[in-house]
């Protein structure tokens, strides 16, 4: 019998780079294949031909040994296929209904929205599945976690047999990540069949039965986990030997740098985003902070670098209370910050690799003299951190948004790091970079805490908030829960955290309004 | 599921609501003003005796009703009363919610005591005043409708002045030869015609949204003047600029009510087109599967793609219906209003109905709110030569315009602009 | 994701040379601007009466009908920009000093309707580049042209080295004023500048119409006009009548050296550059962005002011209502066309300064009306904005590097 789905020699160019070079893959009814691949190798891509968002320049897509013409979403979910998009699809300023019935929608006559009928189907499917879902709630008053299950019913919605979810773990717990894979379990065993994409070896390992790894934008091998170690995939997955564990000394450390004293932070919807936050960071020392993304760890990284005057509370850095100050008074304070996205904070793209390594300096001796800025200088420094730095560019005046993701995190690296600084912020730094980068930038990071830097780390990765850090805060809706020694610190008690619960205490749980609301 | 209470809890809403300090002081501080400004300015100028006269039938009507008389500076003087209180009572307590709905009647109590005061010891047609008011608002509201259509689907549309007056010009031109349906008909057309350029530049070409309005109204303007100094004003052409005008239409019985009958139910058929074309929108936008589509694509492109909904084609359709509503509002300024075409007649009508759209927060029903408050200035401007005030009539002439100012200054960031406006779809991206 | 060096297959070195030029951005402009000159060609053509008569008699009669309007029309505008180049040689050629000057001269009328373009377009420019869409230079400018007349009738026995800076700066400053009002709006309560900027053309109209029409209405005259200027505050003639060229050209060229000077040699301009291209990214490098938007539209408010100011010291002498111009809303497409540089600024100026003293001629001579400049500058502006309608016209290679078009901010100052 024919297997569900057949990719046949897909191939896919973008200008400059090839994302897909002829790769083949098959989907057995019933069965969770994972696709495995660090940042950048090509799955995501693979995955928007299926689902019709790109057009392959080659190759064929069989369903049911039927060939099958994919040009639209329309066709994918003709041909029974839905995909779960690691950014989610779904527009905030509508409910879950709206959300979900938007291209499906259940009408009355005249063409205006059955909203009841439709919801009534999506409390079927949420009970069928057991994925507690509100259909009148608005997309943003949900947690992460619900709006990934809003995306599932959304494809369950349609009736779809291939489900597609694309690094579904990336924003939740450990604990949501396990309940995901219950689901997804549930999901296999009442028919459905899974493609998995992931860069994780462990959630691999954990949930697939069969895995396809790709590097490169080729298919470089097949396996089940029964027979693969974790050791072999990260080589196969990398193309080289890894070092799956970063060296890491005993910290040493000294002076407080960074004193936080009941810090409060409004947002933007003039909310508590940070609410009462307290915390040292020392020399010599690296504090991780942890916690699901959209915890406030945005807002208190932007109102301790100063891009945002906190509500309450004080900030001191290097004895200096620096609460009500200014990025500029901040910085020249001695302090780093590599901010959580890069292109959008961290760097102005259509500016060359020189001018970006001086953004934050050029105000100063040799970059400037008087107000005439001093381009001898700006590139002769440009020179000279390309090459220290190992930033991989064509040369010192080619823009920034010509270089690759890994590259111009080095740019922002080399900028900071090539001030004197006492303190360094650094949000999110390995986001979406390939693993040669990563190590890169943890190698630097750790050197720079020997020397004595004082290290603030912000990072949903948990894998990295542990092979860093010297102590772990937990943040939660705002507020930091706990803060452990690396040495009591298990990723099991860091995702009870992280999920808001304190496992010290008696794990009785208060069933808040909104829990009733969803399970009611 | 073993424990479905382990779920995540919400992770963004902290409920804490926190109302900004300086705003409630900054409120409470301007109110006291209004106070202070009504009893020193107005009232205490004033004579004891002096009595204020509104007329309440609008000039040329027949409802009869009668004058609104009394002393200026009681009545202005118990309204300073009212502000000070709120003043005070906002400083102390703050109104919380209900801050902005204070904010809006410390407004009409201040207007209603300068109208009072500029007409104390003589007569205003308050009547009249209204009835212009609500003619005013007409091009403004559907050329904020035109806008909400346009950016609600995801087009920023600054080209609404530029819509008009071309569909102002071709309404005029082919009224007068063939009769005014036709002539209104074709200047929607127009409308759409250039309301297509617009979005083969922006959605084709993934030109700036705002650069390329500008082309359409520098065009607009060009093109509008070039045709009606080389036709329409030459004397052997004049035929071709006498389009006519609708005529009034008095809706039975409601156009008899005292009062309101002259102001809201006399009127020709924008007026009411105005009134049917506000519900109309709303419901389409809010509770059909068409609205529901056509607002997904100006919120979140690549979610309504990935659900099979045609993104670029749905965008076409929404400056389409845009520029349609646009020339719909241009035709108003010369079949509606002068019954000829005079070069730049618009006037800037079209960015103040984009001003219109922010305040009403891109809603029609809000948008006909803040098409009435600009109307109302509008007119006030227009009535400038009535009122013995000691201003300028060049002065009251800005009032529209600074009315603008101050109304976009002070509502911006708090509007919710369609969350992918004014950016290109880029379908294959890395 | 890692970019590949793509391999550069041999080619020989005309090929090589015709493929770059093919890309390049120059060229573009070129087409755009000639596509356009020719679309409003046959505009002109199809709106003459006789085009038609010819049409009704022959076919191909019609065709060179077109061909013979369009070219009197660009001929006639060619004359009046540059001159008859038969009448100038005639002039030399016969000696005599006036008619020589009368001959030249519409050469040098061009440069004098292009100074103020120069200023006005750097207005825009330097806005773009900031990121703010400045369509209130026509209103900076009347307010420029306002506070310039006041300091020139009102300040009485300076010497002309002194009166004439002052008055100049006093045009900046007014302009600087009108320019400020949106700027700060914007950086403080995010009200967009575009809407803001036309309000305040409003608002500056009116209120020039009641500084002419009251305060500064000269005494003497009946209609509203202000007094003259005194002889102290006018911008140098360099020729005799009736050559209108004065210095102002030369002010306006040092300007432009002196904004390109700020923008890309300054930390300032590196600055202004930044939040232009950035605003996130600036506030991450400490630079305050509430400050440079305000700066930045201040800055460029006084440079359209200068224009404004220009008009009266070196050409009117007075300041009478309506006196403008379109400067302001031209230099939009001016500003654009030269790609926000101000060299590019200054060449485009020269070039909308000959096509503006053309068109009067080719509307006094050939019956054309002026309105078809702007005509022409929305269709050029249009190809420029999007060059891909240009490429696909005349099939063009598309660039390796789409470059960057301006990109003006949302509503709502997202």
């Amino acid at each position: 019998m024919a297997p569900l789905l057949e990719l046949k020699g897909i191939t896919k160019r973008f200008p400059g780079v090839l994302a897909n070079d002829h790769i083949d893959l098959t989907l057995e009814k019933g069965e969770i294949h994972a696709l495995l691949g660090e940042n950048g190798a090509g799955k995501t891509t693979l995955m928007n031909i299926l689902y019709g968002l790109y057009s392959p320049d080659e190759g064929e897509i069989f369903v049911n040994g039927q060939k099958v013409a994919i040009q639209g979403p329309t066709d994918a979910i003709k041909a029974g296929i839905g995909m779960v998009h690691q950014h989610f699809m779904l527009i905030p300023v509508f409910t879950v209904t709206e959300n979900i019935m938007l291209g499906e929608e259940d009408v009355k006559v005249g063409g205006f929205l059955d909203r009841k009928k439709a919801a009534q189907k999506i409390m079927r499917i949420s009970d069928q599945y057991k994925l507690n879902i509100n259909p009148n709630a608005y997309i943003r008053d949900l947690p992460v976690g619900a709006q990934q299950r809003v995306e599932i019913v959304k494809i369950l919605f349609r009736e779809a047999e291939i489900l597609i979810m694309d690094e579904p773990s990336a924003v939740l717990t450990p604990q949501e990540v396990d309940e995901l894979f219950k689901i997804m379990r549930i999901l296999v065993d009442q028919g459905k069949s899974i493609i998995f994409i992931t860069h994780k070896l462990r959630e691999v390992m954990d949930c697939a039965d069969r895995i396809t790894v790709i590097r490169g934008g080729k298919v470089v091998g097949s396996t089940t986990p029964k027979e693969a170690d974790t050791k072999k995939l990260a080589a196969m997955m990398v193309g080289r030997e890894v070092e799956l564990k970063v060296k890491k000394t005993k910290a040493k450390p000294g002076n407080a740098i960074l004193q936080v004293e009941d810090l409060k932070v409004l947002n933007n919807q003039e909310q508590f985003a940070v609410d009462g936050v307290s915390f040292e960071v020392r020399e010599g020392e690296v504090l991780g902070i942890a916690g699901v993304q959209g915890n406030g760890q945005t807002e208190l990284v932007r109102a301790l670098t100063g891009l945002l005057t906190p509500a309450e509370g004080k900030i001191k850095i290097l004895g200096k209370d620096t609460t009500k100050e200014k990025p500029r008074f901040i910085t020249e304070l001695g302090s780093a910050h590599i901010p959580e996205d890069r292109q959008k904070d961290g760097l102005i793209l259509a500016f060359p690799v020189s001018e970006n390594l001086v953004l934050n300096s050029y105000q100063h001796e040799p970059f400037s003299k008087g107000i005439r800025l001093q381009f001898d200088e700006i590139d002769r420094n440009g020179k000279q951190l390309v090459d220290k730095f190992d930033i991989r560019t064509p040369g010192i005046n080619t823009p920034v948004s010509n270089l690759s993701g890994g590259n111009q995190q080095k740019v922002i690296v080399a900028r900071e790091f090539s001030r004197p600084i006492k303190l360094l912020i650094a949000s999110q730094p390995t986001r979406g970079l390939d693993v040669g980068s990563i190590e890169y930038i943890h190698k630097r990071v750790m050197e720079k805490r020997d020397a004595g830097c004082a290290i603030l780390l912000v990072s949903t990765e948990l894998d990295e908030i542990i092979q860093l850090s010297d102590r772990i805060a937990v943040m939660y809706r705002g507020k930091i829960l706990d803060i452990l020694n690396i040495e009591d610190a298990s990723k099991e008690i860091l995702g009870l955290l992280m999920a808001g619960i304190k496992p010290s205490e008696e794990m009785k749980h208060k069933v808040t309004k909104e829990e009733q609301l969803i399970t009611t | 599921m073993a424990e479905p209470k382990k779920t995540p809890m919400d992770a963004k809403t902290t409920t804490h609501k926190h109302q900004s300090k300086s705003r409630k002081t900054t409120m409470g501080i301007l109110f006291l003003l209004i106070a202070a400004v009504i009893w020193f300015v107005f009232v205490r100028p004033l004579d004891a005796g002096a009595l204020t006269t509104y007329t309440m039938v609008p000039g040329g009507s027949t409802v009869s009703m009668a004058d609104w008389v009394f002393p200026t500076a009681k009545v202005l003087s118990a309204l300073a009363i009212i502000c000070a209180v709120a003043g005070a009572y906002q400083l102390i307590r703050g109104f919380q919610n209900l801050t902005n709905a204070i904010l809006g009647l410390v407004a009409v109590l201040f207007i209603f005591s300068f109208l009072s005061w500029a007409s104390s010891g003589g007569t205003l047609n308050l009547a009249g005043l209204l009835r212009v008011t609500v003619i005013r608002a007409v091009p403004l509201t559907l050329g904020a409708m035109a806008g909400i259509l346009c950016e609600r689907s995801g087009t920023v549309n600054i080209a609404i002045e530029g819509m008009m007056l071309i569909a102002a010009f071709v309404s005029t031109v082919i009224a007068s030869m063939t009769n005014l349906w036709i002539g209104m008909l074709s200047g929607i057309l127009a409308g759409a015609l250039v309301a297509f350029i617009h979005g083969t530049l922006t959605i084709k070409y993934k030109v700036d949204h705002t650069i390329s309005g500008t082309v359409i109204n520098i065009f607009a303007t060009g093109i509008t003047s070039f045709l009606s100094s080389k036709f329409i004003q030459k004397t052997e052409f004049q035929y071709l600029n006498e389009p006519g005008m609708f005529p009034q239409v008095d809706i039975p019985v409601l156009s008899k009510i005292p009062f309101i009958g002259p102001i809201l139910f006399s009127h020709n058929l924008y007026v009411y087109a105005m009134f049917i074309l506000v519900p109309l929108l709303t419901v389409a936008l809010f509770s059909t599967r068409w609205g529901l589509r056509f607002r997904s694509v100006g919120e979140h492109p690549k979610a309504a793609d990935t659900l099979g909904i045609q993104v670029n084609r749905t965008r076409y359709m929404g400056v389409i219906l845009g520029g349609m509503m646009a020339g719909f509002a241009g035709t108003y300024f010369t079949l509606g209003s002068s019954g000829r075409f005079d070069e730049l007649m618009t006037a800037g009508r079209g960015f103040i109905s984009l001003a219109a759209m922010i305040f009403g927060n891109y809603y029609p029903f809000g948008a006909m709110g803040a098409g009435l408050l600009f109307g109302f200035f509008d007119s006030l401007a227009a009535k400038a030569s009535i009122l013995k005030v000691p201003v300028p009539s060049d002065f009251l002439g800005m009032l529209p315009y600074i009315a603008t100012i101050v109304v976009l200054a002070g509502v911006v960031g708090k509007s919710n602009a369609p969350a992918a406006e004014g950016k290109a779809y880029e379908k294959e991206s890395l | 994701m890692e970019k590949q060096k793509q391999v550069q297959k041999k080619q020989s070195a005309t090929a090589i040379f015709f493929e770059e030029l093919s890309k390049s951005s120059g060229l573009v402009t070129f087409l755009a601007i000639l596509t356009g000159i020719l679309i409003s060609g046959l505009l002109v053509a199809f709106t003459t009466v006789e085009v038609y008569q010819a049409f009704s008699v022959s076919f191909w009669g019609g065709i060179k009908e077109i061909v013979k309007t369009a070219w009197s029309t660009y001929s006639t505008l060619f004359m009046g920009a540059f001159g008859n180049p038969k009448d100038i040689v005639a002039a030399f050629q016969g000696g005599d000093a006036l008619t020589i000057r009368r001959a030249i001269n519409p050469f040098f009328e061009s440069l004098v309707q292009a100074t103020p373009y120069i200023f006005a377009g750097l207005s825009v420019a330097l806005g773009f580049r900031v990121g703010l869409f400045n369509i209130g230079a026509e209103g900076q400018i009347f307010i420029g042209a306002l506070t310039a007349t006041y300091a020139g009738y009102a300040i009485t026995g300076l010497p002309a080295f002194i009166h004439i800076p002052l008055a100049m700066l006093a045009g900046a400053l007014g302009g600087a004023i009108w320019g400020f009002v949106p700027g700060f709006l914007k950086a403080k309560t995010g009200a967009h500048e575009v809407i803001i900027t036309i309000m305040m053309n409003y608002i500056a109209f009116k209120f020039t119409d009641f500084m002419i029409n009251g305060p500064m209405q000269d005494p003497n005259e009946y209609t509203p006009k202000t007094p003259w200027i005194q002889e102290s505050a006018q911008l140098t003639h360099l020729f005799a009548d009736p050559i209108r060229f004065h210095i102002g050209f030369f002010i306006a060229l040092g300007v432009a050296y002196l904004v390109y000077w700020l923008l890309f040699k300054t930390t300032w301009g590196f600055e202004l550059r930044t939040v232009g291209s950035n605003p996130n990214g600036a506030r991450y490098a400490g630079i305050n962005t509430t400050k440079s938007t305000v700066i930045a539209m201040s800055l460029a408010g006084s440079l359209a002011g200068m224009a404004g100011a220009n008009e009266v010291l070196g050409l009117n002498f007075r300041l009478v209502p309506s006196f403008s111009s379109g400067y302001g809303f031209d230099s939009i497409a001016l500003a654009l066309l030269g790609k926000n540089h101000p060299l590019g600024v200054v060449l485009s100026a020269l070039l909308f300064g000959f096509l503006r003293n053309g068109s009067r001629q080719m509307q006094l001579k050939a019956g054309v009306p002026i309105d078809i400049v702007s005509i022409l500058q929305a269709l050029i502006l249009a190809f420029i904005a999007a060059p891909a309608i240009i490429r696909t016209i005349y099939r063009l290679k598309k660039p390796d590097i789409e470059e960057e078009g301006v990109r003006v901010s949302g509503w709502g100052g997202k």
